[in-house]
């Protein structure tokens, strides 16, 4: 404990201020039944009040608690974007070291499927199949965790076929190891870095998307409060100079810079580079 | 201490070209700045070569690039002179010095496949740097370039600029790096181990080149290796380093008849070949069998060409041959890694599945394999607990107490301490890595061990010691080894039984008294008469040879018919061994012959 204590300390300032902004969405999001005022559905006021002591953010289009929203906002998005990110990760690099990793027609099939996937603009591929299937929960999650995963397996296929062709892997063959453990004990360690780095870059894609679906109205569903959502319902108050609808754009914006600080640090430490001079 | 032999002499030092005194260079480490090198002087004359020797980490590169006035990242030189033909590199600006290089000093690095660039043409590669330096414009530059190929006798010098990296061999493309480092007529060449990576047959033109080029220009060298008998042929003087210190310097042939120091005696021991003396063995057992196999990649030509050779227990079979003649191939096959076209391999009386998940786990356990780059053999990620231990546990289902008491003795058989045991590779030197790795294989509890060149990369006192550790191990555990080797060095300090392999094809076979000794088959002999001797002048007496002239500065061509090695034999007989498969003989039992003359017409 005291050994994570200590390299976190020792961090560099942008990663320190990441991890803590990080760590503050987390604590919102996870207690955020106990922070925010009001409910996410409550409908309290007239539309569109200003900021002031009794609703400190104002209230959105239908009269609801900008700032109680905006906290289980973080609950719903980031939840949610997480989900997505960690399945994507175990399809796509599960998928793409065994590909690397058995070579020949197994390669060539997945390879093809994900070209296949990729050829699609995945914003329109996900329009297309949420609009068929319905923008249900498991959908939705299921939808944009493929069509991240094609992503995760290109960066996993390149970077296991680097290590497959090593002789460390040859023992191993040799020696008449199973697939399994080839990948899990002689490929995954060699390539956490790049997938790491890769983690945080597609948590925050995957945020920006759910957001984005979210503005079309193919996301989150109202009345789950959710930050895309937010900007969208709230979007002619710009028009007024009120700032309020850039607020929700200010907390995915400001996560996403924050993630990024931590994974380039968590980066730059797996990869053993030193700083000269 | 100078390395000038003629020290009262003033007229002398004007001749001087380079200079260094008190050198001393800082490396960053995990431990924070610390001196690599402590304090080096040399002097250096136009047309000396000055040869630095000593193993990795010895500072002989670092020194050679600060002979440029150049500190590499993570280095920096903290104090000393470095004065080449008058002008002060240390004080010299970063402008004045980029002028310098590549016009008046040049570099030659180890691996010329890593230093050219494959997207370009040779002859603008070549051209590059005079067009940059301002000295000449293109057409003259490619001129010169012809010119400079053509006085290195690379084969049709007017076009061969013309052709892209990957198209010309590793010899030839190490000699063009000699020839672009003279594309301005430079007054200083720094080689940093430029044939450390060539066949040994490669590596004679090569020096032919470099010894060619220094004596004919009147250029000065400064020459970096670990092999003294390669530097023998070259330096007019040399200087021993070790952990960035002066160990001895003297002219050339004073180092080799009478070494002063301890460590420049213990390098020039493990460069003398130790002839290993075959034991009897009453009833021997054959091992491993490989029947008529012929095999290939894809669908391309066959690199094993009806290749057979029997193994017998506690016996070293070894396997020479130049690059591209199918000695790794032929490790590929008897670990099933890839299966042949046709052909058997029998281990002791079973018939091994071809391919390698047909193998059951106790077929696979009998068989293991050490690799040429430890490098790249053990899994940066894994301690060397888990290295070692996984195979016990796999083939033995060790676990526990059990296991680690078993870890510990394998450490102890390779001359490695407990505290090993929590290692990464990262933390181990060169050839505690390889030691690792034997490790490795002795888990498993094989019968027969694959070396594929094992001492290759290793630094000529490391290989030694891996070498006799070996031989340690077999004698205490009866193993079987399978050693594949460009080194007739090597070989001839291990093997019982040598397999000259040349183009996929087994060119003689036999016990290595049959094979190294007279009547000798004419590839054997070229490869015997290319190691280079610990002694000077061996250059020039090779290069005289009939097998010089005919076989070096050739590729390993595979031939659909004939036999392969005509066009590099100078016994060829024309039209017949070009057209006619050499007859297989055998002279005496258990020595294989594959040649068109009798051993009797060759003894002659």
């Amino acid at each position: 404990m005291s050994n994570i204590l200590k390299i976190i300390f020792s961090a560099p300032l942008s990663a320190k201020f990441g991890m803590l902004v990080v760590l503050i969405y987390s604590l919102v999001a996870i207690f955020a039944p106990f922070i925010a005022p009001h409910g996410e559905r409550e409908i309290l006021g007239r539309s569109f009040e200003l900021w002031s002591y009794k609703y400190p953010l104002g209230t959105d289009n239908l009269g609801r608690d900008m700032l109680s929203r905006m906290i289980y906002g973080a609950r719903n998005t980031i939840g949610l974007a997480l989900s997505i990110t960690l399945i994507a990760f175990v399809l796509g690099s599960l998928t793409g070291m065994i590909a690397a990793a058995l070579g020949g027609w197994v390669d060539q099939i997945l390879s093809r499927i994900v070209d296949v996937l990729m050829s699609i603009p995945s914003l329109i591929f996900a329009l297309l199949i949420l609009s068929i299937f319905g923008t249900a929960m498991p959908y939705l999650i299921g939808t944009i965790a493929i069509l991240d995963a094609t992503r995760v397996f290109r960066l996993a296929r390149a970077t296991a076929m680097n290590v497959a062709v090593m002789d460390y892997v040859e023992v191993a063959r040799l020696r008449g190891e199973k697939l399994g453990w080839i990948i899990r004990k002689e490929i995954l360690p060699n390539i956490t870095a790049p997938l790491l780095a890769e983690f945080g870059l597609r948590f925050c894609f995957v945020f920006l998307f759910i957001s984005a679906l979210s503005f079309l109205g193919l996301g989150i569903q109202p009345p789950t409060a959710d930050w895309g959502s937010m900007v969208r319902d709230n979007a002619t108050l710009i028009a007024f100079d009120d700032i309020t609808p850039l607020l929700p754009a200010g907390a995915i914006a400001l996560l996403t810079v924050a993630m990024n600080f931590v994974v380039d640090w968590m980066l730059h430490k797996s990869s053993g580079l030193k700083d000269v001079g | 201490m100078l390395v000038d032999t003629n020290k009262n002499s003033n007229k002398e030092i004007s001749a001087t070209l380079l200079e260094v005194k008190g050198l001393r260079i800082e490396g960053l480490s995990e431990k924070g700045w610390q001196e690599i090198v402590c304090g080096v002087d040399l002097k250096l004359k136009r047309g000396e070569i000055l040869g630095l020797i000593g193993e990795s980490g010895a500072g002989k590169s670092t020194i050679g690039l600060a002979a440029m006035g150049f500190a590499r990242d993570g280095c920096r030189i903290t104090a000393g002179e470095i004065i080449f033909d008058g002008i002060d590199l240390r004080s010299a600006t970063e402008n004045e010095k980029r002028k310098l290089r590549g016009t008046r000093i040049s570099y030659v690095a180890q691996s010329a496949a890593a230093a050219f660039n494959p997207a370009h043409r040779l002859l603008d590669q070549f051209a590059e740097g005079p067009i940059d330096h301002g000295v000449m414009s293109r057409s003259e530059a490619k001129e010169k370039g012809r010119a400079l190929y053509r006085s290195l006798d690379l084969p049709d010098p007017d076009n061969i600029g013309e052709r892209w990296p990957h198209q010309v061999s590793g010899g030839q493309l190490q000699r063009m790096m000699v020839a672009m480092a003279m594309s301005c007529g430079p007054d200083l060449i720094v080689f940093d181990e430029p044939t450390t990576a060539l066949d040994v047959t490669t590596q004679i033109e090569v020096l032919k080149t470099i010894k060619e080029i220094v004596v004919d220009r009147n250029v000065a060298a400064i020459y970096i290796t670990h092999d003294l008998a390669v530097v023998a042929q070259l330096a007019d003087h040399l200087m021993v380093l070790r952990y960035g210190n002066l160990i001895e310097v003297n002219s050339t042939g004073q180092i080799l008849e009478a070494p002063k120091q301890e460590y420049t005696r213990a390098l020039l021991d493990a460069r003398t070949r130790h002839e290993k003396t075959t034991a009897e063995i009453p009833n021997p057992e054959i091992l491993l069998s490989i029947d008529k196999i012929t095999a290939g990649y894809g669908n391309g030509p066959d690199i094993l060409q009806e290749v057979s050779v029997s193994v017998e227990r506690g016996r070293t079979v070894a396997v020479v041959g130049e690059s591209g003649s199918g000695k790794s191939t032929l490790a590929r096959v008897i670990t099933g890694l890839l299966p042949p076209r046709s052909g058997e391999i029998r281990f002791q009386t079973d018939l091994l599945p071809a391919a390698l998940a047909q193998r059951t786990k106790q077929q696979l356990q009998k068989t293991q394999m050490i690799y040429q780059l430890p490098d790249v053999a053990l899994n940066p990620r894994q301690h060397v607990r888990d290295v070692i231990g996984r195979p016990l546990s796999f083939y033995l289902g060790l676990r526990g107490k059990e296991k680690e008491r078993r870890i510990i003795e394998l450490l102890e058989q390779i001359e490695l301490s407990e505290k090993y045991i929590d290692r990464l590779p990262d933390e181990l030197s060169g050839g505690e890595k390889q030691r690792v790795c034997i490790a490795r294989a002795l888990a498993a509890e094989p019968e027969l061990i694959v070396c594929d060149e094992v001492t290759s990369a290793l630094d000529t006192i490391v290989a030694k010691a891996i070498l006799d550790l070996l031989q340690k191990l077999q004698h205490e555990l009866q193993l079987t080894y399978l050693f594949i080797s460009h080194d007739l060095d090597t070989v001839a300090s291990i093997a019982d039984r040598v397999v000259v392999l040349y183009a996929g094809r087994v060119a003689e076979q036999g016990p290595k008294s049959a094979v190294f000794q007279p009547p000798f088959h004419p590839y054997t002999r070229l490869l015997l008469s290319s190691v280079p001797e610990m002694k000077q002048g061996w250059l020039e007496k090779t290069l005289a040879t009939r097998e010089a002239k005919a076989g070096i500065a050739r590729e390993v061509k595979i031939t659909e018919r004939g036999c392969p090695f005509a066009e590099r034999c100078p016994e060829a007989i024309p039209e017949i061994c070009s057209n006619e498969r050499p007859p297989i003989q055998t002279p005496a039992s258990g020595h294989i012959f594959a040649c068109q003359h009798s051993p009797e017409v060759l003894s002659k």
